[in-house]
């Protein structure tokens, strides 16, 4: 007896035991020194978004390397080198992982951190943020989907162009890294021939943290830690100089403006819409003997972003916009929505665990990073296995975040031209599987961004294309089984966002990079 | 959002049936009946060793519940029409083995089943987590007029099944494995007693279905490190060997975790505090000997990221025997009834 006992006990601790490590460790957090297969040379040459030309705004020609000032530069890093704490070896590892990588990492939490749909007011209204007050509840912004696509999309088109003139610099100016020219300064990064001014980290924080105020405000001070942390961490590790850094975050955020003249009017500003739009949604709709969508929140949440849909594209036209808009979805009476809504309500009466695991697996809803940033999240954990050099990270980021945005635009302007409702309004018998969007259904968001993300990702990596096909299928069905969607919302929004993706494809085919 | 999980484990461990004396013969027809109404409770002690020794079996079926409106997010108290009133109702198995008259082991198992009265959320429901305990009786003796004891009891919970974890506030449990160590102090004087317990429960990392989320800052894996726990417990009342009447206050903390911030989604590694206070009700059929009726209600009085709910549990439990009919000893096994 005592022997079982003893034997039970025991089997039950050691189970315990071996499942209370309790240190989590992310994927990403233990990566080697980005080692770029090639330096992409001539990728001042590449294709830029914004920029007229890669010079556009000047750079200095720097110090010669044997002059008196770079020798003292150099006196700086070895001084930070004589006396590396256990902590500054952390931020140079994190960092030489890849900036553009670490970067985009950094704006998933963000969109994270600010996903959260605003509390109501006592009178069952909804407070709206304010980016001229941003740090009154509710705080600026939220950051859902369409929000976070266009964020992710304008950074990545503004570092990809930053980095483009970087190294329209670096080949003109050609001056080498410090490691290079001095032997004794030890490099923790991947040793490789590019030049060093201007630097790329530097770029890269000088372009991103001057975005941040336009997209996350509250955060200003915290991105320029990180900025400077970035900075810091190129010039310890003998990759840049002070001259490289100073040269490089001047040319960033020069840059940055450019990106954020744009945003001030792509009409994102009015996406909200007012109380007259909303009503105008619903009324329109009805007149065409339609079933308008109904918020199924409680109170009522005004619906998201309504004049999303009239964003300006990255990839194309306002035109295009309407072109790419999908045919209409099956009339609220037809006996076709009728099938589908049984359908929606049969996968979700007894929902399997595999359903359930992919519903919860692509939610990507509330206080997350939003689709768009899963997609990011795929991409760059792909992108870290090609070695490619920055500039290259930036090409293929900006490329997929362009396609995410447009995607959001195309996919907002089709649920508001339709306004037609979720499959829970029309049967209340529905209860789904996880939140359901404050927005129209037709055509599905995840579906929309899937297909997207899906053939640009396909075109970079062509050896995953069959792979990234079925992720996209998987979130789109997520929606479907998951009692968001009818089958329909699903299908169009997969070949809708295919088609935006293809003027993602086209771009890169022509932008210089092969 | 959540506070059944921990209170199953504490009736698991504190609330069974003592030992007590033989099951006369005539009796049998009514233990049939029984086990047939808890079919599972006969297939889990089917399949446990123990139950083959010569001791005591106490064993029964639980009815439990809970329900609130309002909760904690972080410190802000709030309702949310979005889920309404947030239930949660189910059975729960358990089982109380004599090994000793000093050392007992016991079992759990809840079936639940969550539901939201208002708004679009899918309800959940599933058998949760098995949890074991020993609990050993080292010292018992006299002091002043009454008797003291100490027990102290170690416990294990792994979920018994392959339940959704991240659908806070529907999911039904944590998913965390547990162990569990818990010192408690009895006194009793007549018929009156007062027990004071403190235990500390170690949770295991658990998975969930996405592989990125945030809590206070982003992290890109499925793992999710959870809070361990603390609880602090009183109960005092009459004690008799026909009735047990206690009020209870219980204070649960778990040592870290996050606040859900506003309007957000709670998450299972979410700082869970709750004090609540209670009472329990126990009552030996004369009748028929070795059948017992439990009941209690619960409420929590103050929390952080759980709701305020109230709840309630009603068992029926009954002994079984299987000690060889010549070793009985009756004295002894009435002291033990006066206990606990």
């Amino acid at each position: 007896m005592k022997k079982i006992l003893h034997t039970i006990l025991f089997i039950s601790l050691a189970i315990s035991f071996s499942q209370c490590k309790k240190e989590i460790n992310g994927r990403t957090d233990e990566l080697s020194p980005l080692n770029p297969a090639s330096t992409d040379l001539q990728a001042g040459t590449w294709k830029t978004v914004l920029l007229t030309r890669p010079d556009t705004f000047s750079v200095a020609i720097p110090a010669a390397t044997n002059s008196a000032n770079y020798l003292a530069e150099l006196n700086e890093i070895k001084g930070y080198q004589s006396n590396l704490t256990a902590e500054q070896n952390d931020q140079i590892k994190y960092w030489a992982a890849g900036g553009v990588l670490r970067w985009n990492e950094l704006m998933r939490e963000l969109v994270a951190k600010y996903n959260l749909p605003p509390y109501q007011n006592a009178d069952g209204t909804y407070p709206i943020p304010s980016s001229a007050n941003p740090f009154a509840y509710p705080l600026f912004p939220f950051a859902n989907p369409p929000y976070a696509a266009r964020a992710y999309a304008y950074i990545a088109a503004a570092q990809y162009d930053a980095l483009v003139a970087c190294w329209h610099y670096k080949k003109l100016y050609n001056r080498p890294a410090p490691f290079m020219v001095d032997a004794t300064i030890k490099t923790q990064v991947s040793q490789s021939a590019l030049p060093s001014y201007p630097s790329e980290a530097a770029v890269l924080a000088g372009v991103t943290s001057e975005m941040m105020k336009l997209f996350f405000p509250t955060e200003i001070a915290n991105i320029q830690m990180k900025a400077e942390a970035h900075e810091r961490s190129a010039l310890m590790s003998g990759a840049a100089t002070r001259s490289d850094i100073v040269a490089g975050e001047a040319l960033g955020r020069q840059i940055a403006n450019v990106f954020i003249a744009k945003a001030k009017v792509d009409n994102a500003g009015k996406a909200v819409g007012t109380s007259t739009d909303w009503s105008a949604l619903e009324n329109n709709t009805r007149a065409k003997g339609e079933i308008p969508w109904i918020s199924l929140e409680s109170p009522k949440r005004p619906p998201m972003l309504p004049l999303y849909g009239k964003v300006t594209p990255f990839l194309f036209d306002t035109a295009t916009v309407t072109a790419l808009r999908p045919g209409p979805p099956p009339s609220t009476s037809s006996d076709q929505m009728k099938k589908e809504t049984e359908e929606v309500y049969n996968y979700v009466k007894n929902p399997t665990k595999e359903n359930n695991r992919i519903v919860l697996f692509w939610a990507d809803g509330v206080g997350t990073c939003t689709p768009p940033g899963h997609w990011n999240a795929i991409a760059a954990e792909d992108f870290i296995k090609k070695n490619y050099s920055e500039v290259r990270w930036a090409r293929n980021m900006a490329l997929l975040n362009m396609a995410l945005m447009d995607a959001a635009i195309v996919c907002w302007n089709t649920k508001y031209y339709y306004f037609n409702p979720r499959p829970a309004q029309l049967d209340p018998r529905i209860k789904t599987l996880t939140g359901t969007p404050n927005f129209p259904a037709y055509i599905s968001g995840h579906s929309t961004f899937s297909g997207a993300a899906a053939a640009v990702l396909g075109y970079m990596i062509p050896e995953r294309a069959s792979a990234y096909s079925a992720m996209a299928e998987e979130a789109s069905k997520s929606r479907l089984v998951g009692g968001i969607h009818y089958r329909a919302d699903c299908e169009v929004g997969l070949k809708v966002g295919a088609s935006v993706g293809a003027y993602a494809v086209n771009r890169g085919k022509g932008d210089g990079c092969q | 959002m959540y506070v059944h999980a921990y209170v199953l484990q504490f009736y698991t461990s504190t609330q069974l049936c003592k030992m007590r004396k033989n099951i006369p013969a005539k009796k049998a027809i009514i233990i049939a009946c029984l086990i047939s109404i808890f079919g599972s409770a006969k297939s889990q002690t089917d399949q446990d060793a123990i139950m083959m020794t010569k001791n005591n079996f106490c064993t029964g079926l639980m009815n439990v519940g809970n329900s609130w409106n309002s909760y904690w997010e972080g410190t802000f108290k709030r309702t949310n029409d979005n889920i309404g009133t947030i239930s949660t109702k189910g059975w729960s198995v358990m089982g109380n083995y004599g090994v000793k008259d000093n050392l007992n082991l016991l079992f759990g198992l809840p079936y639940l089943k969550t539901n939201a009265s208002k708004g679009v959320l899918h309800s959940q429901q599933g058998i949760q987590d098995l949890s074991l305990w020993l609990k050993w009786m080292p010292l018992e003796k006299d002091l002043g007029k009454g008797i003291f004891a100490i027990y102290t009891l170690g416990g294990v919970s792994i979920p018994a099944t392959n339940y959704i974890s991240d659908y806070l506030p529907l999911s039904i449990g944590m998913k965390s494995k547990t162990l569990s160590g818990r010192l408690l102090l009895d006194y009793q004087q007549g018929d009156f007693f007062v027990t004071a317990s403190e235990t500390y429960t170690l949770r295991s990392n658990i998975s969930i279905e996405r592989n990125s989320y945030f809590t206070t800052n982003f992290i890109l894996s499925d793992k999710v490190q959870m809070p361990n726990a603390n609880v602090a417990g009183l109960r005092a009342g009459y004690r008799t060997s026909k009735w047990i009447i206690e009020g209870l206050l219980y204070d649960m903390k778990t040592l870290g975790g996050f606040d859900i911030t506003k309007n957000n989604m709670p998450f299972p590694s979410n700082k869970m505090n709750s004090t609540f206070a209670g009472i329990n009700l126990k009552y030996e059929i004369e009748k028929i000997s070795g059948l017992s009726l439990t009941g209690g209600v619960s409420k929590v009085l103050k929390g952080r990221n759980v709701g305020q709910s109230v709840s309630y549990n009603a068992g029926v439990f009954y002994i079984l025997d299987f000690s060889p009919k010549k070793k009985k000893t009756i004295k002894k096994e009435e002291t033990t009834t006066q206990k606990n």
